[in-house]
């Protein structure tokens, strides 16, 4: 490749590289003040590009129609974002951190099947930008003019928001509400107001971003989802809440990304070859995750002050009284007896494997998130490792069924291992980050060694022996695995290795000063989550009797968290009743309605906004008062 | 106290209780992702409630009407699977229909031969589906990946172009497609070159870089199966970089409506595609199809119709043919089982369960401010097919 092509491919990059910070910019700001993981930015991204479109058809045709239309969205989906913020969030600022993620889940749910109601299924490629549809001729080749004007509007905007936030009263409140909300609260700022107001600018951001984005893109239903990983990966590469970051990591990505198109694939000596453009799929992720490692604050950011947190502190863990124990006792029985009641081939059976398995999935990722305190958004890696290393050894390694179920914990428990290494040296949002990183360069890998794991196909015939193949008799056995493994996980929290946890999350310095080596407690429970997790894998694999990539998804670290989150992150019943009500929720909700999803997302919303403390917290908050 | 929510999920879970079978209907289970994949599975579902209109009208089949339980997956897997457990257990369904990700529908062909359900694959594409993973249980409708690139390969062929470019989505479907080109047009034209080959994550083209890549290589051809909003993105980068000018581009699926409809007037002029122009075909049997649907939906039929219509068809043919639902005679009935369908008469093949059902392949055009097929004619899916020695080695015995 020349020189000049090489230039030119940085300045296609470029246009990328805007493109991605319009998106990510208002995500920081969100981000960096309200420490709220804002799920629904990519869906107000999304709506930008469709409300975009829609006003672009009746008032498009000159220049000045469409720089209005394009505005007109964003001021459009900055108000729905202000919506947003006032109707569901202000009322959950006070609950336990994270939980405003499941709201926001909630939101991205519904929005995704209203975009689907109201603009049809059809992708919506919209116009050119009137007077902007050539291309200018560089070094022989050509630039389309509309992306040179996309690369000044991104350092447009940056300067815009760098003078906002530097120059202005507002943004004197707003670097000041990053640091210590309650103290702008008690000198007198309204604080609603200011967070009403971050919200909508960083949701103008957005339907800015996707408005801009439709001459190079058609709207379409799946957006969101692509443009809310990247914005996150943006935000945190370049250090939250840091704007001039968010751009810098922008660029950084787009212009990675840009080279391994313009290499192609290269021979090398010894008849190997490497395919550059194929590490697209992941360059983002393996960028997050060197620049963590790295630099544990993102490019820009500095070292996040120790979160307060805005809700009631926890109340520490009592073991179970009697009536508890007497009562779980008598599910595990009713649950014995149910092949007996409900008949051995029946619906039932199949629908409680799944949430066994789903019931384990959750408890083990509670068990870092709750009582190690480190979320993690990439849990899936696990259950997926799991779930492919006992199919190879069923498949590839001949070993016999129950060997290779039982060795699945090792799958996970290695992969954690590894990644936890580098997890337990971060915190808070970057070390959720970090994991989020290691599950998608899993996701990748899995996908991409197609001799090894079938691709994106996956592996099939990873069915149980034939003594444990009916129904019943796997239910058995994923209720037994099940019921010792959360019993396990339980046991672990109350034994000294539990209370060293949970004061690592605590207070690290003086657990620290007391002896406890704070990051390899972290690290050990880390592992210990992953093997628990491998084993949830593993008996999903054989419920099902083939897996492929989605065992690995983000999807599924999502479905991970909102069940931990549903059920209530400070207790330990939480993740089993979060994941039972999620799947049942979800099972019948399917069947139930047409726009299932938005249906699950408004029930998500109820119980967000009538249980705050999750299922369990409610439920224990009522017993308290009675 | 908490265990007895516990207790309460479950029982409400289980309250559900199983319906009774009842001896009418004949009672088909469809899975497939309804939602996540609504371009293409909304006429889809059309097309399979008007076959199952016409055919109770006509008085159903051995005198038991039609029923089909929908199911949506969500683009799962894990759940397809539950939801054929469902369907199965609770619905009592007679057999399975669906599928359209190809993880998808080979899960449920597994499921199918696990479990020996009859299981009609309608839409998803991989080959391994009726060749590796393959089983006796399990037919596919749509004509595979290796069909549909084999019928472009004379086009590619009679173009004389010596530097390809190729361009395609990173998951196995665009990695088998561009595998089959590669090793189909090199056996017709041993002095092929193939000069860029980018591999683009699906949903997530980096269009611009993309376009200037390929056009930096200097190719005189491009064969593409990049599809949905990445096909958009890549004509309009290539259209503004003069990508195409002068370049022959073979192109996988870009003339089924779903596809080309979305660019309507900047709709690429001049590659040779795959795809189904319902606006020009002449036939009695879709002339019917046309009329019928456009009266009951006031809309036109895209090809998830014609799959969605085609596979009631089929089923419809099988039961008749096999005089019960059984599985066993299903499968019997199945290999070799003739129907008519919109695109003519068609056959399930004994030695690997796949149909003949074809595809229309001809060059785009632009008309009336909308992308159209032209010159083009039908392929009959019996002309594509690897040779029986070939499926032998290729499918497990069953």
């Amino acid at each position: 490749m020349s020189a000049a092509g090489l230039l030119v491919q940085l300045l296609n990059g470029l246009a990328d590289a805007s493109s991605l910070f319009l998106l990510s910019a208002g995500l920081s700001l969100i981000f960096g003040v309200s420490r709220i993981v804002n799920f629904a930015h990519g869906s107000l991204y999304m709506l930008g590009a469709y409300v975009a479109y829609s006003i672009l058809e009746r008032i498009g045709g000159t220049p000045l129609g469409f720089w209005g239309s394009v505005l007109l969205a964003a001021l459009a989906v900055g108000a729905i974002g202000a919506m947003i913020e006032i109707v569901v969030l202000r009322r959950i600022y006070r609950t336990p951190e994270l939980f405003q993620l499941l709201a926001t889940f909630a939101v991205s749910l519904i929005v995704k099947d209203a975009v689907l109601a109201i603009w049809g299924i059809e992708d919506l490629l919209g116009p050119r930008a009137p007077g902007l549809a050539g291309a200018i001729s560089i070094l022989g080749r050509r630039l389309p003019q509309y992306d040179a004007m996309l690369i000044l509007i991104g350092v447009v905007v940056l300067a815009g928001l760098h003078l906002l936030l530097t120059r202005t009263r507002w943004g004197v409140l707003l670097r000041a509400a990053t640091q210590d909300r309650d103290m702008v609260g008690a000198l007198g700022v309204n604080q609603a107001l200011l967070m009403t107001s971050v919200f909508c600018l960083g949701a103008f951001l957005a339907g800015l971003g996707g408005a801009l984005q439709l001459p190079r893109e058609p709207a379409n239903a799946g957006i969101d989802i692509t443009a809310i990983g990247d914005a996150f990966v943006v935000v945190v590469v370049g250090g939250l809440g840091s704007i001039p970051g968010a751009f810098l990591a922008a660029v950084l990505i787009a212009e990675i990304k840009a080279l391994c198109i313009a290499l192609g694939t290269i021979a090398l000596p010894f008849g190997l070859t490497i395919a550059f453009p194929k590490f697209t799929l992941v360059a983002e992720f393996v960028v997050m995750a060197v620049v963590l490692v790295l630099r544990p604050w993102g490019l820009l950011g500095k070292p996040q002050a120790a979160a307060v947190s805005a809700g009631p502190p926890e109340t520490p863990l009592a073991p179970a009284g009697r009536a508890q124990k007497w009562l779980a006792s008598a599910v595990f029985v009713a649950l014995l007896l149910l092949p007996l009641l409900a008949g051995g081939n029946s619906y039932a059976i199949v629908l409680a494997i799944d949430i066994f398995v789903g019931v384990l999935f959750a408890t083990s990722l509670h068990f870092i998130m709750g009582p190690g305190g480190m979320h993690s958004f990439g849990h899936a890696a696990y259950f997926g490792l799991g779930a492919y290393a006992s199919a190879l050894l069923l498949k590839a390694a001949g070993l016999p069924m129950p060997v290779a179920l039982l060795l699945s914990p090792l799958g996970g428990g290695l992969g954690a291992l590894l990644f936890g290494w580098f997890c337990v040296r971060l915190s808070g949002v970057y070390l959720a980050m970090l994991t989020l990183a290691f599950g998608q360069i899993v996701w990748s890998i899995v996908l991409q060694w197609d001799d090894l794991t079938g691709g994106s196909n996956g592996i099939i015939g990873v069915w149980p022996s034939a003594w444990l193949a009916s129904k019943t008799t796997y239910f058995y056995l994923a209720l037994v695995v099940c019921a010792a493994c959360v019993l396990a996980i339980r046991r672990i929290l109350f034994s000294p290795f539990g209370f060293a946890l949970r004061a690592t999350r605590d207070s690290s310095l003086r657990s620290e000063a007391i002896g406890i080596d704070v990051r390899r407690i972290q690290w050990i429970a880390f592992i210990v989550a992953g093997a628990f997790c491998g084993l949830a894998g593993g008996l999903f694999a054989f419920s099902k009797g083939s897996i492929s990539p989605e065992t690995i998804s983000v999807s599924r670290s999502i479905d991970g968290l909102v069940m931990v989150l549903l059920g209530g992150v400070q207790s330990l019943a939480g993740p089993v009743i979060g994941a039972a009500s999620f799947l049942v929720l979800q099972d019948q909700v399917a069947r139930d309605f047409e726009y299932w999803r938005a249906a699950l997302g408004v029930l998500i919303l109820i119980l967000v906004l009538a249980f705050p403390g999750g299922l369990v917290g409610a439920l224990r908050f009522r017993l308290r008062r009675a | 106290m908490r265990a007895s929510i516990l207790g309460a999920a479950f029982l409400a879970a289980f309250a559900l209780g199983a319906h009774a079978q009842t001896q009418g209907p004949i009672r088909i289970g469809e899975i497939n992702s309804y939602k996540a994949q609504a371009a293409f599975l909304e006429p889809y579902r059309k097309g399979m409630d008007l076959a199952v209109q016409e055919i109770n009208a006509a008085g159903g089949v051995n005198g038991r009407k039609l029923e089909v339980v929908t199911r949506d997956d969500g683009g799962n897997p894990g759940d397809a699977v539950r939801n054929a457990e469902e369907l199965l257990s609770r619905e009592k369904v007679d057999f399975l229909v669906g599928g359209f990700l190809s993880n998808i529908g080979v899960a449920l062909t597994d499921f199918a031969k696990q479990n020996k359900v009859f299981f009609l694959a309608s839409e998803p594409l991989t080959n391994k589906i009726v060749w590796d993973g393959g089983n006796r249980y399990t037919f596919r409708l749509r004509p595979s990946t290796y069909m549909q690139v084999k019928m472009l390969i004379p086009e590619a062929v009679a173009a004389k172009k010596k530097r390809w470019a190729l361009v395609y989505p990173n998951y196995e479907y665009g990695q088998s497609a561009v595998a089959t080109f590669k090793e189909l047009l090199k056996a017709r034209q041993p002095d092929v070159e193939f000069v860029s080959d980018q591999a683009t994550p699906l949903g997530k083209i980096d269009a611009g870089v993309v376009t200037q890549a390929i056009s930096d290589a200097k190719p005189d051809a491009i064969f593409n199966v990049l599809f949905g909003a990445d096909l958009a993105k890549f004509v309009r980068e290539g259209e503004t970089r003069d990508l195409f000018k002068d370049k022959t581009v073979v192109s996988l699926l870009t003339g089924e409506p779903e596809y080309i409809d979305p660019l309507k007037a900047e709709a690429p002029v001049g590659w040779y595609v795959t795809g189904y122009p319902w606006y020009a075909i002449k036939t009695p049997e879709h002339d019917k199809f046309l009329a019928a649907y456009q009266k009951q939906y006031n809309d036109y039929p895209r090809i998830g119709s014609i799959v969605g219509y085609t596979a009631i068809q089929a089923v419809a043919a099988g039961v008749k043919k096999a005089g019960s639902t059984d599985t066993n005679a299903m499968i019997n009935a199945f290999e070799g089982l003739e129907f008519m369908s919109p695109f003519g008469k068609v056959m399930f093949r004994k030695q690997d369960h796949q149909s003949t059902l074809g595809a229309y392949v001809g060059k785009t055009a632009v008309k009336d401010g909308k992308g159209v097929m032209v010159d083009f004619s039908y392929k009959d899916g019996s002309d594509f097919q690897p040779t029986d020695e070939e499926v032998k080695k290729l499918r497990p015995a069953d």
